[in-house]
């Protein structure tokens, strides 16, 4: 265990996207009878009511929806202050991600990015934001 | 069938409201619910109910035992932090209504300053072993993980939106310290701020400034609900309530209902329209209002869910005063949780039976009805009190 990194939940409903992140895919979970895509994940499809669901992995492309600059209070393992977007993935799904190159003056909505990773050690890699 | 003028709150008590109370969280309830009792001339031995926060470190047997209780034949959690707090005078309500229980103590205590401060990263959130704890998991580890964090978030798409401004969120610190200025139980009495503190005041989490967001506080706040009935015998005068809502949107989260097409608070559109159904009453039927108010932006958003006025168009019903005691329609009185405390919302309820009473530090005149919600962002719930 990496000290000072917050960790994520993992259950049987999400740990296909662990281990996604951890071997460079951003997968978004997908229903096997109706083709939704759903994110976050869960047990149901919501659009069809089964619980027969698999994945796509995502192109890695999206653009921010909102965004903050956090400068206080201090945040576990991070330098501050950083930027966390809302991103729309291309794929119609929207995620929170930190973007990690783009200045604190820069980040504004309508912004392109592409995912990244980040390997925190043999359990964690989290997806990242780059400027596309 | 509603619940439309079947109970009362009838008694609201309350710590004073520190930065360091210097006793236990649960002295700080049982203290409130004493002086609560005290105030509408019942005693513990009348009370048969109790209800608060799930997240309340109290339990309902804790403060029983405190107080002498002997017997409780009702009690309940209301979960999702501040967006408990009108739900915990919907369960005393709808108990006392229907004859389960006579009379129903709501309480909330926390040493949120001095002990576990909630404007901190929270990794125990993070790591709850629930299905809160999994949906967390799309947000914290990213470094998303404040409550200003969260809130930040739907502020920036607000502003984008809807062409508001810093100044518009600053609209509603301003009123809040002018009205906790003249309020002695305030933390911020005597010390009111203009638009120019607030613009100047420093960054937290882009687009909020430090008086954007509200204090952390120790505190606690009771309130006593019983019948409509009962409330006329006793001394003071009831705050009837016309209406006790809860509220849920669709894929809703906690702090985090980012992956609907509207990222705003539609939960609480929920709890308007359930007010009003209940109350047969609307947004022009109230005199004043008190909108939780733990980070600005939310206030405009609350306005605009309720019906107050249109989408994106809060910032000019705000303008000008409006929301100032002598303004069109005043808003958190007390000097709200930027001003007063952070009870959690429950302190908000008081300054509403104190307006229906009359005795406000900052009366507002001919009032019939007034609407109070609570914590946003979450799960929620509101009132409707009146004469």
């Amino acid at each position: 265990m990496t000290a000072g990194v917050i960790r994520p939940m993992m259950g049987r409903d999400s740990q296909f996207f662990w281990d996604g992140t951890a071997i460079g895919e951003l997968r978004i979970q997908q229903c096997n009878a109706c083709d939704a895509l759903r994110f976050p994940p869960g047990p149901t499809c919501v659009e069809c009511g089964r619980f027969d669901r698999g994945h796509v992995v995502a192109a890695g492309s999206g653009t921010v929806f909102s965004y903050v600059v956090h400068r206080y209070p201090p945040v576990p393992g991070k330098e501050l202050p950083i930027v966390i977007a809302l991103v729309d993935l291309d794929e119609g799904v929207r995620m929170v991600g930190e973007v990690v190159d783009v200045a604190d003056d820069e980040i504004e909505i309508g912004m392109r990015l592409r995912v990244d990773y980040r390997r925190i050690d043999d359990e964690l890699t989290l997806p990242i934001w780059r400027r596309a | 069938m509603t619940l439309y003028r079947k109970a009362a709150i009838v008694g609201i008590g309350a710590t004073e409201f520190s930065k360091a109370s210097g006793r236990s969280e649960l002295q700080l309830s049982v203290e409130a619910v004493q002086h609560a009792l005290a105030d509408c001339g019942l005693s513990a031995d009348d009370v048969d109910g109790l209800t608060t926060f799930t997240m309340d470190t109290s339990s309902e047997i804790a403060v029983a035992r405190e107080l002498g209780m002997k017997e409780m034949r009702f009690f309940s959690r209301i979960n999702y932090g501040g967006g408990a707090a009108c739900a915990t005078v919907q369960q005393a309500a709808i108990a006392v209504a229907t004859g389960v229980a006579d009379v129903v103590v709501c309480y909330r205590g926390f040493n949120e300053r001095s002990e576990s401060r909630f404007g901190q990263f929270s990794v125990a959130a993070a790591s709850q072993v629930n299905t809160n704890g999994l949906d967390n998991a799309w947000s914290y580890p990213m470094g998303l993980g404040t409550p200003a964090a969260t809130v930040a978030m739907q502020a920036t798409r607000y502003l984008h939106e809807y062409g508001a401004t810093s100044a518009d969120f600053g609209a509603v610190a301003v009123a809040d310290r002018r009205h906790a200025a003249t309020n002695p139980n305030a933390f911020f009495y005597g010390r009111p701020i203009t638009i120019e503190d607030h613009q100047a005041s420093r960054m937290i989490v882009d687009p909020l400034h430090l008086l954007d967001c509200c204090q952390e506080s120790d505190g606690a706040v009771a309130l006593v609900v019983v019948s409509a009935e009962r409330a006329r015998d006793l001394k003071q005068r009831p705050a009837y309530i016309a209406a006790a809502a809860q509220g849920s949107g669709s894929d809703q989260f906690v702090m985090t209902s980012y992956y609907r097409d509207d990222i705003g608070i539609p939960e609480m559109g929920v709890v308007g329209r359930e007010l009003w159904r209940q109350s047969g009453l609307g947004p022009s039927d109230m005199r004043m209002g008190i909108l939780y108010d733990h980070f600005t932006p939310y206030v405009l958003m609350q306005l605009e869910e309720l019906g107050f006025c249109g989408r994106g168009e809060a910032p000019g019903f705000i303008a000008d005063g409006a929301i100032e005691v002598d303004g069109a329609f005043p808003l958190n009185t007390h000097g709200g949780q930027l001003g007063e405390a952070y009870i959690h919302g429950m302190n908000g309820i008081a300054e509403g039976v104190r307006q229906i009473r009359g005795t406000s530090v900052n009366p507002v005149a001919d009032i019939e009805h007034l609407v109070v919600t609570a914590g946003t962002g979450v799960p929620t719930s509101g009132l409707v009190l009146s004469v």
